[in-house]
């Protein structure tokens, strides 16, 4: 931002000295004017000669091998080095991808490091959090049924082998459907010990990768996976080219996975030597770069995966952004992607045998009494996670982050990719001028706010729309807030007008709709991004 | 006091089905006064505190400083063409005032008449009241010479609105600048009333083939009573104007005698703090600079478009001066920057972001032709004293070509890479 602000002054000190200087000179006057703009020109060149063939010389040195170390060999310190942040020194020898792009919105309510014990009794399996299944998957238990966890739940019809399983062992207590007899929930009351349905242990070293497909199958630790493009669940007899898992979460209020899964290194290790047994490819970890110290010494330590570090702002941490800048995906390419946390359950499984589907779930939210991480299998009870919170009906209960996760009402259930449930005040009111002189804080990428001046200082948020929709006014505004090479814009409007072929031209397939979240956040038209995205997803879809 | 004025507010609330046309004006006025309480539904939870209203109205505190100047300038230049008052404080009540009864007209029915139209539009369309006209119902009186008759200015922003914008669907729908549109409308319609050397100084009529001042009913019968009783100089009705005098602008000297001839009548420093005729708004460089500055530092308006098209400018000028075939092409280039109306143009309309290029590197293209174009317009075409409007509306047209060729750019630029991963 810095270099930004510097550009701006001298572009516009250069033109007033210009005008001024010309107009205070007259006759001789423009001739000296116009030979101090000479020297000043012949030394921009000379400068920019200089420059040049100090980079020319530092490519050669890398192409015949002189440079061994990799940093820097010309003479000259090269641009960034002189304008931009230093690299922390646990950077130093890592491979670090660096983008200026996004945006980190502050938001108070942060989960602060303590673990809470909250007993949950009740869970839910929710077909609606799988895209790409079908509405009345085949649910092969009944009400009154008792269930192990890793017990089967149901299968979607297109797919038999890929098997939902309990999280936990329970009575099935309740089927919920919604519109058209889809199936909403089915809920499980938790047994108070649990029970798990016992997996023969597998030696990751000999079994072949067509059994351990099968195997993690049923026992339903497949739906962790997500396949891409189009984020749907992995097809079985897909080989992915490659495996992303990404350790880090930058979206606001997000859980740090450091502390999630410390002390679980060992399961950890266990699913990344899952992972790359599952691909032919590679397994690609990454790892937080974004703080001055080694955030992420729990994964440091991690083999078998590639490292790549990641230096930037929201969505830097979202594993579409990662796979753009590692190995980016073309429109017939398949690679899956795993969240960290699931790689330590993939682990678990590994070493004993059992389905243990258990996240630390962060509670956040900036009106919460308590906030905190709860260990918790998948598919927790909203309402038991907060029962000790008072939360009315001013206030939206969401699973997930603010700008990508589902909104639950409070008898609902934690998202099954969800390691987050944040609570945020509804802004269902009018507010006097709101959009000329706004009286709170709020966040925004904007610089007419006054936070701008003041930098990231959190500030509350709630659920107004602050303005009404419009059409696609702003132009360039998305292009600072999508760290990918990619015309957001652009792309919108091929996805508005339906048109096929510039959609995948502009690399739609690399996209899923969290990516796009947050030019969606900073739209200054109010645009509804993430659903026109999923629209354009679904056409590429159906048209195979 | 908030929620009486909120409960006011929804006492008064017209009856949709009864009064469509009166519920699209309160809606307009309401959603006004108060944010509305729409909450995020679907999508992200948050939304960011901007929205187009707040992004206009910044592009119109921008324009402050050049209302305020434009304001006095009116007067300074109606009195400087009697040879009265050439101080800047003297005379200031008059100048000030006289600006005021000149522009005010000028504003209220460039507003009265876009905001009409745009409001009879939204209530056919059976949609809110966009804000769309907000920048343009600035931006107009500012281009406007300040003798314009008003029943012109009337003609040409309805034109402009309903052929130019509403035509084509409406706020953020436009191919053509709005305020250009209205302003090209008059270039060509009524040429006599914004080009030449007699449109640009306000309140002269030709009596007996002499130039004299009149004033309307309201400045002798209201302000002269008014000024008087506190014992101030009034307008006079009648007064001839200085021997010699043209109401030529720098850029009509230019293309006749070079800059030569512009130094005859203005010095250098006169036309950088804007002490000559024009456009109301375009005169005072310093302003129309902090302006830019202003929309560049909040990033509303594309630096990218500007600084391109001071580069178009320079480099074009550069190569006129060393042709320097014509007595317009010696004028030194870096003098094109304070005569006519370059920094505005650049700085408030080429930065249109509906009618301007939609990529970032387009937006260079788009700038630097821009440059480029207008200065060929201001210094070859002798028809045409100034060129931005004309570069302007031109690469508008062009816009959407330079951002198709620069999105098949990067086609073909991710196809490239991308076979290049498929090789290694």
């Amino acid at each position: 931002m810095k270099r930004g602000k510097l550009f701006y002054l001298s572009f516009s000190l250069i033109v007033i000295s210009i005008n001024t200087l010309a107009a205070q000179s007259s006759g001789e006057g423009s001739q000296f004017l116009l030979n101090s703009l000479f020297v000043i020109a012949a030394l921009v060149f000379f400068a920019i000669v200089i420059q040049v063939s100090d980079n020319l010389m530092a490519i050669e040195a890398k192409r015949i091998g002189a440079d061994k170390d990799g940093n820097h060999f010309g003479l000259m310190p090269r641009f960034h080095e002189l304008i931009g942040d230093k690299l922390p020194s646990y950077l130093k020898n890592e491979r670090v991808i660096i983008s200026k792009k996004g945006f980190d919105i502050a938001l108070e309510g942060l989960a602060s490091n303590e673990k809470l014990e909250i007993p949950i009794l009740r869970f839910a399996v929710n077909p609606t959090n799988f895209k790409g299944i079908s509405p009345i998957p085949k649910v092969v238990v009944e009400i009154g049924d008792t269930v192990k966890a890793g017990d089967p739940i149901f299968y979607d019809k297109s797919q038999p082998d890929l098997i939902f399983t309990a999280p936990v062992s329970g009575e099935i207590v309740e089927i919920k459907r919604g519109d058209k007899r889809a199936i909403h929930e089915i809920i499980i009351l938790a047994d108070k010990t649990q029970e798990f349905k016992s997996f023969e242990k597998l030696n990751i070293e000999k079994i072949s990768r067509e059994d351990l497909v099968k195997t993690l199958a049923s026992s339903g630790l497949m739906t962790l996976f997500l396949q891409r493009p189009f984020n749907t669940l992995p097809n079985l007899d897909v080989v992915p080219r490659d495996i992303f898992v990404s350790t880090f979460d930058s979206a606001p209020l997000a859980p740090d996975l450091a502390y999630a899964l410390k002390g679980q290194e060992l399961a950890f290790q266990a699913g990344i030597d899952t992972l790359a047994k599952l691909t032919p490819g590679k397994v690609y970890l990454s790892l937080d770069g974004r703080g001055e110290t080694d955030a992420a010494s729990v994964f440091t330590g991690v083999t078998g995966a590639e490292k790549y570090y990641f230096r930037g702002k929201h969505p830097i941490g979202n594993v579409g952004v990662q796979i753009h800048h590692i190995k980016p995906i073309s429109p017939t390419d398949k690679v899956w992607t795993i969240n960290a946390q699931d790689v330590a359950i993939l682990g678990n499984f590994m070493l004993e045998g059992k389905v243990m589907q258990s996240r630390m779930v962060a509670i956040t939210g900036a009106d919460l009494n308590k906030t905190g991480y709860v260990k918790v299998p998948i598919g927790a009870s909203v309402s038991d996670l907060l029962q000790s919170e008072n939360i009315s009906s001013a206030y939206r209960i969401i699973s997930g982050d603010v700008l990508s996760g589902t909104q639950v009402s409070k008898d609902g259930f934690v998202g099954f990719y969800d390691d987050q449930v944040t609570v945020v005040e509804e802004g269902n009111s009018y507010e006097l001028f709101g959009w000329l002189l706004p009286l709170d804080m709020r966040p925004s990428v904007s610089k007419t706010f006054p936070s701008a001046l003041l930098g990231g200082i959190p500030s509350a948020a709630n659920t107004n729309t602050r303005g009404e929709k419009r059409a696609f006014v702003v132009t360039g505004e998305y292009d600072n807030l999508l760290p990918m090479d990619i015309l957001p814009q652009q792309l919108f409007k091929a996805i508005v007008v339906n048109d096929i072929e510039k959609m995948e031209n502009l690399g739609i397939h690399e996209l899923v709709e969290e990516d796009v979240a947050l030019c969606e956040f900073g739209c200054t038209s109010k645009q509804p991004l993430q659903a026109i995205l999923r629209n354009g997803l679904d056409v590429i879809k159906a048209e195979g | 006091m908030k929620n009486s004025l909120l409960s006011f507010f929804q006492k008064i609330e017209p009856d949709k089905k009864k009064s469509p046309f009166l519920h699209t004006l309160y809606d307009g006025f309401f959603t006004f006064a108060f944010a509305p309480n729409h909450v995020t539904k679907g999508g992200v939870h948050i939304r960011d505190g901007m929205d187009l209203k707040r992004l206009m109205f910044h592009v119109v505190i921008a324009l402050q400083l050049c209302y305020l100047f434009g304001t006095y300038n009116i007067g300074q230049q109606h009195f400087a063409a009697l040879g009265m008052y050439e101080g800047f404080l003297e005379g200031f009540h008059l100048k000030i005032f006289y600006g005021l009864v000149q522009i005010l007209p000028l504003f209220v029915v460039a507003n009265v008449v876009g905001l009409g139209i745009e409001f009879f539009y939204a209530y056919k369309k059976g949609h809110g009241i966009e804000e769309g006209f907000l920048v343009s119902g600035a931006l107009i009186p500012l281009v406007m010479p300040p003798a314009l008759p008003l029943w012109i200015l009337a003609i040409s922003v309805a034109f402009a609105v309903v052929i130019g914008k509403e035509a084509f669907g409406g706020t953020g729908m436009n191919v053509l600048n709005i305020a250009l549109l209205s302003r090209v409308f008059i270039f060509f319609a009524y040429p006599t009333y914004i080009s030449g050397d007699d449109c640009w100084v306000a309140g002269l009529e030709k009596v007996d083939g002499v130039w004299t001042a009149s004033y309307n009913g309201f400045v002798t019968g209201v302000l002269n009573p008014l000024f008087e009783s506190f014992g101030w100089a009034t307008y006079q009705n009648g007064l001839a104007v200085v021997d010699g005098y043209s109401g030529a602008t720098p850029l009509s000297l230019a293309a006749k005698d070079g800059w030569e001839g512009v130094l005859t009548r203005f010095t250098p420093e006169q036309m950088f703090w804007g002490n000559i005729p024009g456009s109301i708004g375009e005169t005072h460089k310093l302003f129309i600079i902090l302006g830019a500055g202003f929309l560049i530092y909040l990033g509303i308006a594309s630096w990218r478009i500007m600084v391109s098209m001071v580069f178009g400018l320079v480099i074009t000028g550069l190569l006129f001066n060393m042709w320097n075939a014509t007595p317009a092409m010696d004028v030194p280039w870096y003098y094109h920057f304070s005569m006519g109306s370059f920094l505005f143009a650049m700085a408030f309309m080429a930065t249109d972001p509906v009618t301007a290029s939609s990529t970032n590197r387009g937006k260079l293209i788009y700038g630097f032709l821009i440059g480029s174009i207008g200065l060929v317009i201001r210094v070859l075409n002798p028809a045409y004293p100034e060129g931005w409007m004309l570069a302007i509306l031109f690469m508008n047209v062009f816009a959407p070509l330079i951002d198709h060729f620069v999105v098949e750019g990067h086609i073909a630029k991710r196809k490239s890479r991308l076979s290049k991963l498929a090789n290694s």
